[in-house]
């Protein structure tokens, strides 16, 4: 199913503003990446002081926990009436 | 010790029997009242009371409120009160009584001070419960909650077992703390792990609260896990064996949620993976870890009954909680939209939230204690919090592609409970302290340095980043109508086979047993007529002499007997 048709596109459903959305957070990004050279870091193990460390961590811990599930589609994943056969 | 203190616990248990006999308008007070006064009776209870009573020559210490007790009551308390305003639109007995046993419950066996009283209650939290699922109605609840039942009631068995072990080793019934070591303990200990999910223990979870009804599975999420960690943290606090028992609980289930299609079910995996950060917290075992593990239990259940109150609105209103056909709800329901991004900010941790505030007092425990794969773990297992929680929950119900649902906002009572527990979860988030006061041990440290804001602020923003990516780039995963295949596979695929197997050898074997028998019977019946029947020896008419003539033996026989 989809919109009923001739209905007004919401504020999120305008690609202009899920634009906008995207903009704002690249520029939060940047502050972020920014702010790791403007505060004292008080780190608790080595790893810590790997530059960006927690921007790197959460980008590819994210990516790699959505392609694993993915992968693991192929071996869990059946039809949505598996256990309604027997 | 005073056996007059009113048990919290006992209350919510009486109001839940009462109630089942009263119409709904009364009833729907009750739900209100009882909680509300069971939290004003333990408020007025001071920290350090104790009641025990004699039964069948054994003392029960039916209360302990203690500085560890006093918090998971006070939220068990609290996540009732939640419930029944979450309900109060419904007119169901059965539900409306079984939440409140439930509850009741579990506080009693929080405040139970010795391990047959908390026997009896774990057991009642188990029977109490299933109603909230089969309420449901459905032929998939129904098995469910079968499934449910054989899990709850094992954890019951295993803990009976642990316990009178445990009491003809020691001979005390006292639940305290335990070490691991004799089959007792271990007995006590895996009965609690069911009830915590541990892993391979985990999919009664799973595979049940997703089955529940809309209101049912609100009320399921707050009390049998937590009542688990709570157990854990009395009994077996600095336990090292939790903390990877935590931590692989924090991490396996976010694979599973990212790829699970109903919402509900996808909450249930991160309740999962919560009850892990809970228990390395536990299983640390250090004041700090104590604290945290207490906190982010209290923080959870309100932003998780939140998350599960939004996505039951949700059902309650489209008839689904399908990924797949749902998305665009924001205009419908934007309150609901509103609400649920509160608790998905939350449960991700974001600064000024709860979940900020309680979570990052386990992270600095294994901070200080410098074990780092553990806290390599649990950051990754936040980041993916922030995947299956944070993001793809509000994300595929309100935003995402519309699935033309165009429904009413949920019933105002609904929004009631969820504005609470959103404006919970920012006030503790703001005001931590107010939580901080209510922890076992004292708690000096602000959570808000500037350094933990910014790096966990980055970790869950990057996480942001990378979903924006994968979404933008169409390498994000589609939500698949479908099933995903779990431990629970193990009792309905091969487990039934096997019970229709034996069922069937039975059959046969009853089959035999019947024909056999009536071979049997027809041999008898044939050697009865041939020899009573017409034909017969004893079927034809006696002659008068033969008869007279066996009688006189007969006597003769009595005679001769009584002379010996």
């Amino acid at each position: 199913m989809s919109a009923p048709e001739g209905e007004e596109p919401g504020w999120f459903d305008r690609p202009e503003n899920v634009n906008k959305l995207w903009y704002a957070l690249l520029v939060v990004c940047g502050a972020l990446t920014i702010s790791e050279f403007l505060y004292e870091h008080h780190p608790h193990f080595d790893i810590e002081n790997i530059p960006e460390f927690f921007e790197i961590f959460g980008f590819f811990a994210f990516v790699f926990i959505v392609f694993a599930g993915k992968a693991l589609r192929t071996l869990i994943m059946r039809d949505e009436s598996y256990y309604e056969r027997d | 010790m005073n056996a007059t203190e009113l048990n919290p616990g006992l209350l919510m248990i009486v109001a839940g029997l009462v109630a089942a006999l009263l119409p709904h308008s009364l009833r729907r007070a009750l739900t209100l009242a009882a909680p509300a006064s069971g939290i004003a009776v333990l408020l007025s209870t001071p920290i350090g009371s104790q009641s025990v009573v004699t039964f069948a020559g054994l003392p029960l210490t039916i209360l302990r409120l203690d500085a560890l007790a006093f918090p998971f009551a006070l939220i068990f308390l609290i996540a009732a009160l939640l419930g029944a305003i979450y309900a109060l639109h419904q007119d169901d007995r059965l539900q409306d009584a079984s939440a409140m046993v439930y509850a009741g419950a579990a506080i009693g066996a929080t405040l139970a001070g010795d391990l047959a009283t908390l026997f009896i209650y774990w057991e009642l939290t188990a029977i109490s419960s299933v109603f909230l699922i089969l309420a449901a109605g459905t032929r998939s609840a129904y098995r469910a909650s079968i499934r449910y039942l054989v899990w709850q009631i094992g954890s019951g068995v295993l803990l009976l077992a642990g316990i009178l072990m445990y009491y003809r080793s020691s001979g005390s019934l006292a639940f305290g703390h335990m070490q691991l070591g004799s089959m007792a303990t271990w007995l006590i200990f895996i009965a609690f792990g069911i009830k915590c999910a541990f892993p391979f223990l985990h999919n009664w979870l799973q595979d049940s609260y997703p089955e529940a009804t809309v209101t049912g599975t609100v009320v399921l999420s707050a009390f049998t896990t937590k009542l688990a960690v709570y157990a854990f943290a009395r009994g077996f606090a600095g336990e090292n064996l939790l903390v990877p028992i935590g931590a692989a609980m924090t991490c396996f289930p976010v694979f599973f949620a990212v790829i699970e299609n109903d919402l509900r079910r996808v909450l249930s995996f991160s309740l999962n993976n919560q009850l892990g950060f809970m228990l390395v917290g536990v299983g640390l075992g250090t004041e700090l870890a104590i604290n945290g593990a207490v906190s982010h239990a209290f923080a959870h259940i309100i932003y998780k009954a939140l998350l599960f109150m939004s996505m039951g609105a949700v059902l309650y209103r489209t008839g689904t909680a399908k990924a797949s056909a749902l998305g665009g709800l924001y205009k419908s329901m934007p309150w609901t939209t509103v609400f649920c991004i509160i608790g998905a900010l939350s449960i991700a941790g974001f600064p000024l939230t709860s979940g900020f505030v309680t979570k990052n007092l386990t992270l600095s425990a294994a901070d200080n204690l410098g074990y780092l794969w553990i806290w390599l773990l649990l950051i990754f297992a936040s980041a993916g919090v922030m995947e299956h929680s944070g993001i793809k929950i509000p994300f595929f119900a309100f935003f995402s592609h519309d699935g033309g649902h165009r429904v009413k906002e949920a019933p105002a009572n609904m929004l009631v409970a969820m504005g609470i527990c959103a404006a919970a979860c920012i006030f503790i988030g703001v005001f931590p302290q107010a939580l901080y006061a209510i922890l076992p041990y004292p708690v000096e440290k602000s959570p808000y340095t500037v350094s933990s804001v910014v790096t966990k602020t980055q970790l869950l923003v990057f996480s942001i980043l990378a979903f924006g990516v994968l979404i933008r780039s169409g390498l994000y995963p589609k939500e698949i109508p479908s099933t995903n295949l779990n431990t629970d596979w193990f009792l309905r695929k091969p487990g039934m086979a096997l019970v229709r197997a034996v069922a069937r050898m039975g059959s046969s074997l009853n089959a035999a047993i019947v024909s056999t028998g009536m071979a049997l019977a027809r041999v008898a019946a044939d050697l009865v007529h041939a020899i009573n029947g017409p034909d017969g020896q004893l079927g034809k008419p006696w002659p008068t002499g033969r008869m007279a003539f066996w009688t006189t033996v007969m006597l003769g026989a009595y005679l001769v007997l009584s002379y010996l």
